[in-house]
């Protein structure tokens, strides 16, 4: 079953197009990665999945539903989670105050589960239990990267958008953050932002590669590697 | 009088409310738009220059010009030192954060007024104006001897009227020229586009920051060293002054100077004229309302551009 | 969990001890003071408003005079016109309050920062133009006395010295709890939340602008009953209570008390009245101190007394 899917989804700035007319497909449970240079689009295209920047044109369809008209808010609310590239976290705020707010948010529409137990077993996922008292803002750059990851743990999201979530991580926690999106496979749905090439291949089910804005190829990770264009444009620069 | 008549008689008296305001306007609007933050101590800066005006005119004696001519260059200048050491002491400290230089400027506008209150005392002065020769203005009629000009009676201005709205036309052509023409121009220009590009091509954007902020206060004191021989000095005078050019710069663009001057000139105008017919407060309410309308629905002003 | 329901407990305590402290104090206190002190806590109320807004939202308004107002007038002039009693009337000025905040909300909240304080800025100068304009029934800056015979509620005098303090007190307190209660619910860290990182919070998947829309309304609604209880228990309504520096006021006591406090707003409203008040018997330029007080709270202190007492004393003030 489509989880979500684009038809024709397109953003113009002033006259540059940033995404030109992508129809992309993502089935329930899948973890795929969006790989591309510098610039080719990725950031505005899952921006313009989760409602955080708005489509020139085109549809998004999120759950068999359209949300192309809905604001980010009611889109998270359905069921997507979104991390940011640049961090954003609230770092005047405690660690565990940080996923507390987004869990409180999920127990607005169900607390089957307590907000206290949310939260534990979110950061706890991310290896950051020791730290819930913690001012966000005093947490080294890779720990608050992983407690952005466990802000969109705590929303039990159906759809877990995360843009370059491994930026800045230790060789180490980016070995735990594989482990962790594998863990999450089958129940979570996950769309990936990534640079670090291992990352992408160790995790992804499917890759779709976009470049200038378009989708210049999609397929397994073993078909990626071997693609002549994917090659040309992307990872024969990287790997050079 | 006749309406025709009358709406003349009002339309002079819109031209020196609106020559004044776009003055106060521009000093408000410079500071904005270079620096980036909004001086609601504008109005006591224009308020130290009627009272500044009215001390020099006291000290010294002989015709009333002598006194005025002084006034016109100290008490700009007196002002503009103020304005800089409030820059220097304050905004400067609080790295001209928009929000927190709202307060300390409402602070600061406290300070001076009740200052004011204590050392000049709470009766407004009069200034004598330089030279005041009445002019009877006349009018048109087409009557049964076909087409005849009259004089009617209370249709008049003063040659100083005539000259503070001059004089106004004369120091926005200079102020245009110094943003447009010179060097030091160049880098406020510089200043506003980048601050930290600025920084590091060598301007020293904390003292063009100082000189601006003294600029646009030493602007809003000329306004009053012309106006305080028809208005007199007072220590609340700031206030409505301030308000109106709020309406102004925020209708013409904020930190746009041609809008600024635009709106001056229609809001001045229009305050003339619609005070003289209805009433003087409704004529406020309608102008404060249009204020936060064109905010809200209009943030680039009535005469800006919609950024894209 | 149980750290967080301990910090609710250590607030509801100390909320009210400082209720019993109040109540207790008219024992000692002196009639003059009392007398002050009754009016303190009718400001802060208002402060009280003023801070959800500022303090735990983020969104400066210079423009809270006007909700002030709404409340007084909407409790005077029915009090003055219909005859209302007072309870009536204060149910009148919270209603009138409540709404012109949801227009002002609605409208202000457009825009953001800068825009945001200059749209208030206008809206209550407008409403006080209005309250000049309509000078006939407002009285304007002069203002009417509401009688005392009319200031009763079943044989309870509202003008009496001992039963305006207990009614401040109790006032005060009942506000006190409510904002006690909000800031430390979901909704209210939603308000920090929105404070500290408005894009943040709406990809949380909360609706900003609701929220800030209900902060506006209940922050709105507070300071008008302030305006309501001012009235009722001081018998004046005027103008001057609509002018900016009537805006200012609760921007100043919540900068000197400590924004984002719960009991901020009163220690800054208590200084700041008395700060004034002493030194109003040497100068009639006695806003000198209350703008040296803005400049130099945020050159050294932006976060007032409650905020540094939170930073290094205590942290789980709420």
């Amino acid at each position: 079953m489509t989880l979500l899917s684009t038809r024709g989804l397109t953003k113009q700035y002033a006259g540059l197009t940033a995404v030109n007319n992508v129809d992309f497909s993502l089935p329930q449970g899948q973890i795929r990665a969006i790989i591309g240079p510098n610039g080719a689009g990725k950031s505005t295209f899952v921006g313009m999945l989760s409602g955080k920047i708005i489509s020139t044109s085109g549809t998004v369809t999120f759950n068999g539903k359209d949300v192309t008209e809905l604001p980010a808010h009611k889109r998270i609310g359905l069921g997507m989670a979104y991390t940011f590239q640049i961090t954003s976290i609230f770092s005047n705020l405690s660690v565990h105050e940080n996923v507390a707010l987004a869990a409180r948010r999920v127990n607005q529409k169900t607390d089957s589960i307590s907000v206290n137990q949310r939260v534990a077993d979110a950061l706890d996922r991310v290896n950051l239990s020791d730290r819930h008292e913690q001012i966000a803002g005093d947490l080294s750059y890779g720990h608050q990267r992983l407690l952005e990851i466990a802000m969109g743990l705590a929303q039990s999201p159906s759809l877990f958008i995360l843009d370059e979530p491994t930026q800045g991580l230790s060789a180490e926690e980016i070995e735990s953050f594989i482990t962790l999106m594998k863990s999450l496979a089958g129940d979570t749905t996950i769309l990936l932002i990534e640079h670090n090439m291992d990352v992408v291949m160790a995790t992804a089910d499917l890759i779709t590669v976009l470049n200038f804005g378009e989708v210049l190829a999609e397929g397994t990770p073993q078909e990626i590697r071997a693609n002549d264009d994917v090659q040309a444009a992307y990872l024969g620069i990287a790997n050079a | 009088m006749e309406f025709g008549p009358h709406l003349l008689l009002a339309t002079l008296e819109g031209a020196i409310g609106a020559a004044v305001l776009a003055l106060m306007a521009v000093g408000l609007s410079i500071v904005f738009g270079i620096m980036r933050v909004v001086n609601v101590a504008h109005g006591e800066f224009y308020m130290l220059g009627a009272v500044i005006a009215w001390w020099i005119t006291s000290l010294i004696g002989g015709h009333p010009a002598y006194g005025f001519v002084v006034a016109l260059i100290v008490a700009p200048l007196l002002v503009g030192a103020i304005a800089a050491l409030a820059d220097h002491l304050v905004l400067r400290r609080i790295d001209y954060d928009p929000e927190r230089t709202i307060v300390a400027t409402i602070g600061l506008l406290y300070v001076l007024q009740q200052l004011t209150l204590m050392t000049f005392g709470a009766d407004a002065r009069p200034v004598e104006a330089p030279f005041n020769k009445r002019i009877a203005l006349p009018w048109f009629e087409n009557g049964a001897d076909g087409f005849a000009m009259y004089w009617p009676w209370g249709l008049s201005t003063t040659t100083y009227k005539l000259a503070v709205i001059a004089a106004a036309v004369v120091v926005l052509i200079g102020l245009w020229l110094l943003m447009t023409r010179t060097r030091a121009g160049l880098i406020m220009r510089a200043t506003q586009l980048n601050r930290d590009m600025a920084l590091a091509h060598g301007i020293p954007v904390e003292k063009v920051y100082a000189l601006v902020f003294g600029l646009g206060a030493a602007i809003a004191a000329l306004a009053a060293v012309l106006i305080v021989p028809i208005q007199q000095a007072h220590y609340l005078m700031g206030g409505d002054p301030l308000l109106l050019s709020f309406i102004v710069v925020i209708i013409g663009g904020l930190g746009s100077i041609p809008g600024t001057i635009v709106a001056a000139i229609l809001i001045g105008m229009s305050d003339g004229i619609i005070s003289v017919f209805f009433s003087p407060t409704l004529a406020k309410i309608l102008a404060t309302l249009l204020v936060a309308f064109v905010l809200i629905f209009r943030p680039q002003g009535l005469f800006g551009k919609r950024e894209s | 969990m149980s750290t967080s329901s301990n910090t609710k407990l250590k607030a509801l305590g100390l909320h009210l001890s400082i209720i019993a402290v109040l109540a207790v104090s008219f024992l000692v206190l002196p009639e003059y003071h009392s007398g002050i002190i009754a009016r303190v806590l009718i400001l802060a109320i208002y402060a009280m408003g003023y801070n959800l807004l500022f303090g735990y939202t983020g969104l400066l308004s210079l423009g809270h005079a006007l909700f002030f107002a709404s409340g007084m007038y909407g409790l005077g002039l029915a009090m003055q016109y219909l005859n209302a009693p007072p309870l009536v009337g204060l149910i009148a000025g919270l209603g009138f309050a409540a709404f012109v905040s949801a227009v002002i909300g609605f409208l202000a909240l457009r825009t953001t920062g800068v825009a945001f304080m200059i749209v208030t800025l206008m809206f209550a100068q407008a409403g006080y133009l209005t309250i000049l304009l309509m000078g006939e029934y407002t009285r304007g800056d002069e203002g009417f006395v509401i009688k005392q015979s009319q200031r009763m509620i079943a044989g309870f005098d509202l003008s009496h010295a001992t039963n305006r303090y207990f009614v401040s007190v109790f006032l005060f307190g009942f506000c006190l709890l409510i904002i006690g209660w909000i800031v430390q619910s979901g909704f209210g860290k939603t308000l920090v939340a929105i404070r500290e990182n408005e894009e943040r919070a709406r990809m949380l998947g909360y609706n900003v602008q609701l929220h800030k829309w209900i902060a506006v309304v209940i922050s709105g609604t507070m300071s008008g009953a302030a305006g309501a209880a001012y009235a009722l228990l001081f018998g004046y309504v005027g103008g001057t209570f609509a002018t900016v520096q009537y805006s200012i006021f609760p921007l100043l006591y919540v900068l000197l008390g400590g924004a984002g406090t719960t009991i901020g707003p009163l220690i800054g409203a208590l200084f700041m009245f008395y700060l004034i008040d002493i030194s109003s018997e040497f100068t009639s330029a006695y806003l000198l101190v209350a703008g040296v007080a803005l400049i130099l709270l945020t050159l050294f202190a932006p976060q007032g007394i409650a905020g540094m007492l939170r930073k290094r004393v205590i942290r789980w003030l709420p």
